[in-house]
């Protein structure tokens, strides 16, 4: 039984995310750009929203630039220059404050979506829930620093890179490195693929639109309808 | 020289009598939507007062329009490029919903339901955004509607700037005026430099600044970066909507609603000819002041040759340039100097001209000691000051204004003097820059007012540009995916489906 769960959970359940996640997301790029958006709610609301929101997502930024550098990164590119060990405590350092940064901007922000009443009323239930979903999240995040706190030889921290790369590899069996480590990690990682698989169908394709252009192109844009047909 | 086209319009302050139609027309027609109830293309604000947004033309705390650096570059004023990044999550300079007003309507049901009771039933009002009733309208979209409200909140307007305005106050020497406002479809627009998604542009073919639905995130920059505050943020959609100019009725040579519908008929729209190439210099004038100068200085003459040559070279079809000979916008703004833009000192050059208005000579310049400039009252004893006129529509310089005031006065006192006392009163034009052939073109394009002098609208001749046999039975003007409405119940990827409570659904 426990084979069953560990294989699906995290040997089957992240293709099926990932791929929901690139094959929903072009989809919708494609076919829905006028829903493709931040979905900015502070003209109705603007206090709360200030700090909230610049914290969470310096933090949020920051977390999930280092889970995908930390995570994917194979060993041997750092090995040279710092230790597994090293490596774990500049992680839990970094993304814990990073971490906690997110935390504090994310609890305000839920606070202000419950309780202000123009957000609350003008709220889908895509925006309420994942807002909820990532609190959730960040919360069994933090939970797992005092686990990994008790693993002084950065193994656990060694399996999940070698899980994450496994799936990204395409390994069979990746699902074998998960075994045996604890909880919060475990759900830390289900509830992690289960936001890539919302991920289309809510706000969070914004972040795609991240506007790196805007910083090389000239203020001005004058479109003309002759360069359309040539 | 690179010589663009657009069209311009033109609003003879003069005779607007305040009646609201264009506002109400626009908003039926662009925004009755749920998330834009609150915003309004075209308002029409009672002059001196804060306008609407509150306090709009404060660009000290707005942050709206350019800033000149002292390297002589010109930047947007809320910040550059990586400013402007830097304010992504939250932005310091953006209006909340209560610098506008909480859109509201009324509990009418109440007025049925309400059982028998000694005093008459309320219909209370109700909060279009939250549905809940409001304890007081605190707000609205024409809160100064003449005059409302007291002297002391409506003297914050900027455009008092240098005017001893204590006197206004009093009931004596009050003053006012009526501004309608529009997007002012800028030669060098902040809301444009100010995207990061690159989704507003300027239409190369007749100047329309349009907002690409599709291509907006909703970063909101534009909102603040407009010094006119006229760029709204739909809270439903999550997009940022604006004027379009009426671009479908243009494309076709007819003129914007609001200016089609304008019951004094003080609109105006007709081509104008610019050149391109020396936008960012004049929009970079060391001095305020000159800025009015440095923006007439680059439109072109539309009968000068070298201009036609140009124009045809940049594929400027025939029937613009013959447009252009006959513009009432190049008259008015060029040719007889009678209209200024709105504010240019935000250096984004406006488009959206106004004919400064006269007003009745003040009770001590009627009591005798009138000043006057031969037959004509002095300009100076008009009863809305000069400076506040200058303050609104060319940076404080009176000089402009004080002539385009004259030449209005000498056209009234001339045409009076022709039709009531059967004199020609000749002198009266020569000192005020006119002559025969001018004034009595300035009477037929003022008081006349006849459409085809008001709107002279070149079509946008889109079939040299597409094939106008692939958009046989297309959609016309549509939010999201092509044509389909998107009629489903259930929406895949959270597409606004909420209860319009302005009455009918949104798409």
């Amino acid at each position: 039984m426990m084979d069953h769960y560990y294989t699906f959970f995290f040997g089957v359940y992240p293709y099926i995310c990932l791929s929901v996640l690139a094959i929903g997301t072009l989809i919708r790029y494609d076919r829905e750009p006028y829903t493709w958006k931040a979905s900015s709610s502070l003209l109705l609301a603007d206090k709360g929203l200030r700090i909230g929101n610049v914290m969470f997502h310096i933090g949020v930024l920051f977390i999930f630039g280092g889970h995908l550098v930390g995570l994917l990164t194979p060993h041997w590119v750092y090995a040279p220059f710092i230790t597994a060990e090293q490596k774990q405590l500049v992680a839990i350092t970094a993304g814990g404050i990073a971490g906690i940064i997110g935390f504090i901007g994310l609890t305000l922000l839920v606070f202000r979506r419950l309780l202000v009443a123009r957000i609350r009323q003008t709220s889908s239930f895509s925006d309420i829930a994942i807002l909820l979903i990532l609190w959730v999240q960040i919360t069994l995040g933090l939970l797992t620093i005092p686990f990994s706190l008790g693993h002084h030889d950065a193994t656990l921290m060694l399996n999940l890179c070698d899980w994450a790369q496994g799936i990204f590899t395409f390994r069979p069996g990746a699902s074998d490195f998960i075994v045996g480590v604890e909880w919060p990690f475990q759900l830390h990682i289900i509830l992690g693929l289960t936001i890539f698989l919302l991920f289309p169908f809510t706000r969070l394709v914004h972040m795609l639109s991240a506007p790196v252009q805007y910083v090389f192109r000239p203020y001005q844009i004058v479109r003309s309808r002759m360069a359309r047909r040539s | 020289m690179k010589v663009r086209a657009q069209i311009g319009m033109v609003l003879n302050l003069d005779k607007c009598i305040g009646c609201h139609t264009c506002s109400v027309t626009c908003k039926n027609v662009w925004t009755s939507r749920q998330g834009v109830e609150y915003a309004w293309f075209n308002n029409v604000e009672t002059k001196p007062g804060v306008g609407y947004p509150n306090d709009w033309e404060n660009q000290a705390r707005w942050k709206g329009g350019w800033a000149r650096k002292p390297s002589g570059k010109i930047e947007p004023k809320q910040g550059g490029k990586w400013r402007t990044l830097a304010n992504i999550f939250s932005n310091p300079n953006m209006p909340s919903i209560d610098d506008y007003y909480e859109p509201f309507t009324f509990d009418y049901e109440h007025l049925h339901k309400s059982p028998e009771a000694k005093t008459m039933p309320t219909a209370q009002p109700v909060s279009v955004i939250t549905g809940k009733k409001m304890k007081k309208v605190i707000s609205g979209p024409n809160w100064e509607e003449i005059l409302g409200g007291e002297f002391e909140k409506r003297s914050k307007d900027k455009n008092f700037d240098h005017v001893q305005k204590d006197i206004y106050g009093q009931f004596e020497n009050t003053f006012m005026m009526y501004l309608p406002r529009l997007c002012e479809h800028c030669l060098n627009p902040a809301c444009v430099a100010a995207c990061p998604s690159g989704a507003i542009y300027k239409r190369e073919e007749d100047g329309i600044v349009l907002i690409d639905q599709d291509k907006c995130r909703g970063w909101r920059m534009c909102v603040s970066a407009c010094p006119y505050k006229k760029i709204y943020y739909n809270w439903e959609s999550g997009k940022s909507e604006k004027c379009t100019f009426c671009y479908p009725r243009i494309e076709a040579g007819e003129p914007t609603v609001c200016s089609e519908t304008c019951v004094g008929r003080i609109r105006y729209l007709g081509v104008l000819l610019y050149d391109a190439d020396r936008i960012e210099e004049a929009a970079a004038t060391k001095d305020e002041e000159n800025l009015y100068q440095a923006q007439l200085d680059i439109f072109l003459d539309p009968f000068d040759p070298e201009v036609i040559k140009a124009a045809k070279a940049e594929g400027i079809p025939d029937s613009w340039l013959e447009a252009a000979k006959i513009s009432p916008v190049y008259k008015m703004a060029i040719d007889w100097k009678i209209a200024f833009p709105l504010h240019p000192e935000y250096r984004t050059m406006p488009m959206v001209w106004y004919v400064p208005p006269l007003s009745p000579i003040q009770n001590a310049a009627t009591s005798g000691d009138v000043g006057m400039n031969g037959i004509i009252p002095d300009v100076k004893s008009l009863r809305i000051p000069l400076k506040y006129l200058a303050n609104l529509l060319t940076a404080g310089e009176e000089r402009p204004v004080r002539i385009a005031l004259e030449r209005m006065l000498a056209m009234r006192a001339f045409m009076r003097g022709r039709h009531v006392d059967g004199v020609e009163l000749e002198d009266l034009l020569t000192r005020t820059g006119l002559n025969r052939a001018k004034v009595e073109e300035m009477y037929r394009y003022l008081a006349i007012a006849n459409y085809e002098d008001r709107f002279v609208i070149p079509t946008s001749h889109k079939e040299y540009a597409e094939e106008a046999f692939d958009m046989r039975s297309d959609c016309g003007f549509s939010f999201g995916n092509g044509c389909s409405g998107g009629d489903n119940k259930v929406n895949l990827f959270a597409s606004p489906k909420r209860k319009n409570l302005f009455g009918g659904t949104h798409a």
